[in-house]
């Protein structure tokens, strides 16, 4: 028998009966989903074929399970390649057979057999208020975190409570919860908020720091560009709507049914940054204001104290009051000017997103 | 072996349990369910607007991911007396039903499976008679030969990897996996199977709601309107697609579901006589033809049964102050009244107040509060709740499909009523009722095309959605039936605000720990309930019990000594 232990992931494949052209065609799916221009299929395509899958390391704080449900929810790449072909999940609450200290030990193993070349991924906050608010195994969020991010390469953290503190952090912060970031300051934290991420963000993500070994170019509050680079008021299709001021001015008026712009209603999209808007959910089936309700602004550190989710935003409320205020003034005053920045995104992305086909790539690779 | 065994984490649940049982000898003899995750939400919901409390309850679990803002908006409409149009109902109803048969088969398959079907003997399978097993089953096009030697192939490779990922260190090859290769292998096949259907279905949720997990709900209605002349709303295009995926859903619970669970279930007819526990069922009762306040036409009934008598059948009202009371005797919190009295949820209480060991623990102290949920109780009783209580319910309540199909199930496994009174009966209870669900979203489909179709396309009531239109006080209840059980939400909203917020959720009921009385809750009278381990370091057996609640919480096991000496720390050998 071949030596296991150091098969590649391109050998692998080829011994599962993929194809050539199937593989490309995954790496093509990806490269789109990371808005990365074709040229890049061929150099995923190297990089994925030499891999051994890489040990990743899932750790469940003060969560609900919604980010582990939104990766299972992934389309492309899906949970079952992710898992059979690329990555090698060595711990995870809710998916791994093992429970107690099986559980405990595959967590151990991998950290040990991939020392310093490990991800570990975090869902939910870590409460600092007592230790007993949240243990596994005996042990409190912050021991684990510690323990396990020490020998990691980098950590991800998954969802707003993760990223930013989320739920358990918004007013009065019963339980003291904290961020990732507040913990882990000597390694790379890569911040996946949204609650939750969209499912293809979460797997796009991955891929990107897999497939390149590097972060991706990550913005002020650590989240990568590809994904969080634009408001999802700036992609909206109801935009041009706001921009010639007719909104819903109540939930199934006539505004409401044609899909007029959702403002007056709460919608949190001018002060959000996240991919809702052009990646949408669920394969692109819809996305919350397609369905007719406004933006929660569930990406945004602290959203959950930005006074209120009907309240249009006009009114700005708690610590999100400069950010509001900065949305406040781009509204109808600066429409043009953020239309100008908006068009000038959408040629630069149409610029990266020229079409190309499996058989232009069979032939380049 | 005596001693106290830990197992923690518990995996394949939502949330983090830990559970601790008392052996005596290789048999469970006391156990105690511990919920070690707190985060306060409650606490957090004070003073905000009521109609965004359905967000933040939402986000008490994110796979039963929507009957936490369902119970929330409807507890605001149960206070405001807030009536909701028959189109909304409709919706709410198809959501809640989408959520029942998606979290169903994905406890199924990716949760609970992997205690009856042993992953590692599946390799040993022959796919064409594979195929023969799966094509006497029923009538599902994925069961070729071809196929499954491809699964086989794809499992072979991936185990020769030697990266075994989420499939490391189980208990393959225990003694108790007794399934023979074929169908280990088949069920494999329908785990990744159902990993691409539940992708699919949840879109049902994306198009009413705009995304899953997580979809949006509104006080007084559904935020997605109706209006087949625009691109931007309820269409004949979107209507299809719901159609679609009724129609997708119906096929794998008829053809795969149900059939895998009775083939499965039919090598394990042992675990129809143990893990039944408390022989106390609770149902509050959910989805209305009509609206929420006429109980007579919901599709599940209310009430409670006790000691297994189905036949009488007690009424509960959730806003009597002395039938639902919550203890905090065994948990970690402190009551201003003092830690044994009870409270009813309108006037609850969530004050933190960490009393266990410091972390890191060895053991929890059980004769102390020992875990994060709370203990509630129907007029001082321990209450089971879940798909078995409405199974039970229904039947008890004389509805016609229910009997029908659970005398099939019985049939086909040759096994009587009192069969389920136990740890495969709650597993199987939960196939049953998708059963049900899935059939029952096909005419409240059919429902709302004709409702549509004669002209009424509302979805919101606007008249008491601006917060001016309120009384000064009032308080109000709102339940539903969420895939694990009985769920209710307690308002009580003062100047527009909310004054207080109570959520007594399903795996409240089944995962508390005593009451102060003594009284065990669902899970440790299950555990305590002819649980003998054939190898106490891989105890698979506790797993099996547990896994058949679907706990929604994060849990861990823990098995003691009873002078608290031995502790007995789990090794996986494998």
């Amino acid at each position: 028998m071949v030596d296991t232990k150091t098969k590649t992931l391109g050998e692998i494949l080829r011994h599962s009966g993929v194809s050539r052209r199937g593989f490309l065609k995954f790496c093509t799916a990806t490269a789109s989903m990371m808005a990365l221009p074709p040229g890049m299929v061929p150099a995923i395509a190297a990089a994925l074929d030499k891999a051994r899958r890489p040990s990743v390391i899932w750790l469940s704080f003060q969560e609900c399970t919604g980010c582990t449900e939104s990766l299972t929810r992934s389309h492309s790449p899906s949970l079952e390649n992710l898992i059979f072909d690329h990555i090698s999940l060595d711990y995870h609450h809710t998916l791994q057979v093992a429970s107690g200290d099986a559980a405990e030990a595959a967590r151990e193993e991998a950290m040990h057999a991939n020392a310093g070349s490990y991800l570990v991924v975090v869902d939910g906050s870590i409460p600092l208020g007592n230790p007993g608010y949240s243990t596994t195994a005996g042990f409190s969020n912050l021991q684990i975190l510690e323990e396990t991010a020490a020998g990691a390469a980098a950590v991800i953290a998954v969802g707003t409570c993760a990223a930013f503190g989320g739920l358990p952090k918004a007013d009065p912060n019963p339980t003291g919860a904290v961020s990732v970031r507040d913990i882990v300051t000597d390694k790379p934290v890569i911040n996946v908020s949204g609650c939750p991420p969209i499912p293809v963000v979460i797997t796009g993500v991955l891929a990107h720091y897999l497939t390149f070994g590097t972060l991706p170019e990550l913005d002020q509050y650590g989240r990568p560009k590809a994904f969080y680079g634009t408001s999802i008021h700036d992609r909206c299709y109801r935009r041009p709507f706001y921009d010639k001021g007719l909104f819903a001015s109540t939930f199934d008026d006539e505004g409401a049914r044609s899909g007029w712009c959702l403002y007056k209603l709460g919608c949190k999209g001018p002060m959000t940054y996240n991919a809702c808007a052009t990646a949408k959910w669920n394969e692109g089936t819809s996305w919350p204001v397609e369905s007719g309700h406004g933006c929660l602004g569930c990406s945004q550190p602290d959203f959950w104290d930005a006074g209120g989710f009907y309240n249009a935003l006009s009114i700005p409320v708690g610590e999100l009051s400069r950010t509001v205020s900065y949305a406040t003034a781009a509204g109808l005053g600066l429409g043009a000017v953020a239309a100008g920045i908006n068009h000038r995104s959408k040629v630069e992305a149409n610029r990266r997103h020229g079409e190309v086909t499996v058989d232009d790539l069979e032939k380049t690779s | 072996m005596s001693g106290r065994l830990v197992i923690d984490p518990i995996t394949r649940i939502e949330g983090h349990l830990r559970i601790e049982a008392q052996m005596e000898g290789n048999r469970v003899g006391q156990a105690y369910s511990s919920g070690t995750m707190v985060r306060g939400i409650e606490t957090i919901l004070k003073g905000r607007d009521p109609r965004d409390a359905w967000a933040f309850a939402q986000r008490i679990c994110g796979v039963c991911t929507l009957v936490h803002g369902m119970a929330s908006i409807r507890a605001v409409e149960n206070a405001l007396n807030y009536e909701i149009p028959k189109n909304a109902q409709l919706i709410r109803n198809l959501m809640i039903g989408a959520q029942y048969i998606h979290d169903h088969v994905m406890h199924f398959y990716h949760l609970h499976a992997l205690d009856w079907v042993d992953v590692v003997s599946a390799l040993k399978a022959d796919p064409k008679a594979t195929s023969e097993l799966a094509q006497s089953l029923g009538s599902w096009p994925n069961s070729s030969p071809g196929y499954f030697s491809d699964t086989r192939k794809r499992l072979a490779n991936f185990v020769e990897s030697g990266q075994l990922g989420i499939f490391a260190n189980g208990y393959w090859g225990h003694e108790q996996y007794k399934l023979p290769p074929e169908a280990n292998l088949m069920a494999v096949a329908h785990y990744l199977e159902a990993l691409v259907w539940q992708r699919d279905v949840v879109k049902l949720h994306t198009i009413f709601g705009g995304k899953n997990p997580h979809p949006n709900f509104l006080v007084g209605g559904v935020a997605s309107p109706i209006d087949l002349n625009s691109d931007s709303a309820i269409n004949a295009k979107r209507l299809s697609q719901i159609q679609d995926v009724i129609t997708t859903m119906r096929q794998f619970v008829d053809q795969v579901y149900l059939p895998d669970t009775l083939a499965i279930a039919s090598f394990y007819k042992d675990w129809f006589k143990r893990g039944e526990g408390l022989g106390n069922f609770l149902c509050y009762g959910d989805l209305p033809a009509v609206s929420m306040n006429e109980p007579s036409g919901f599709l599940f009934p209310a009430g409670v049964i006790l000691d297994r008598d189905l036949s009488r059948v007690h009424e509960i009202d959730v806003h009597d102050k002395a039938q639902i009371q919550e203890y905090v005797a065994h948990s970690w919190y402190e009551y201003g009244a003092g830690k044994s009295t009870a409270l009813h949820p309108y006037d609850g209480e969530t004050n933190l107040d960490y009393t266990g060991p410091e972390p890191p623990f060895e053991h929890l102290v059980v004769e102390d509060p020992y875990s994060w949920i709370k203990s509630p109780r129907w007029r001082d009783k321990a209450m089971e709740v879940g798909p078995l209580s409405r199974v039970l319910m229904m039947y008890a309540n004389g509805h016609e499909p229910t009997r029908e199909l659970a005398g099939f199930a019985l049939k086909q496994l040759e096994l009587p009523i009192d069969a389920l009174f136990s740890t495969l009966g709650r597993t199987a209870a939960r196939t049953l009722e998708s059963k049900l669900l899935a059939d029952a979203m096909q005419s409240w489909f059919d429902d709302l095309l004709a409702n549509i179709k004669s002209g009424d396309t509302r979805t919101f009531n606007e008249l008491l959605w601006e917060p001016s239109t309120w009384p000064d006080r009032c308080q109000g209840a709102g339940f539903t039936e969420a895939p694990r059980g009985a769920l209710g939400h307690w308002i009580v909203i003062e100047n527009r605000k909310i004054a207080n917020y109570q959520a007594i959720v399903p795996s409240t009921w089944n995962a508390g720990p005593r009451d102060a009385s003594g009284q065990p809750g669902a899970y440790e009278a299950a555990l305590q309930d002819e649980h003998t381990l054939a190898d106490s370091s891989q105890p698979l057996e506790i797993l099996r019990t547990i896994h058949s609640f679907d706990p929604c919480i994060a849990c861990a096991v823990h098995l003691s000594d009873e002078d608290g000496e031995e502790l007995l720390r789990i090794q996986i050998t494998q």
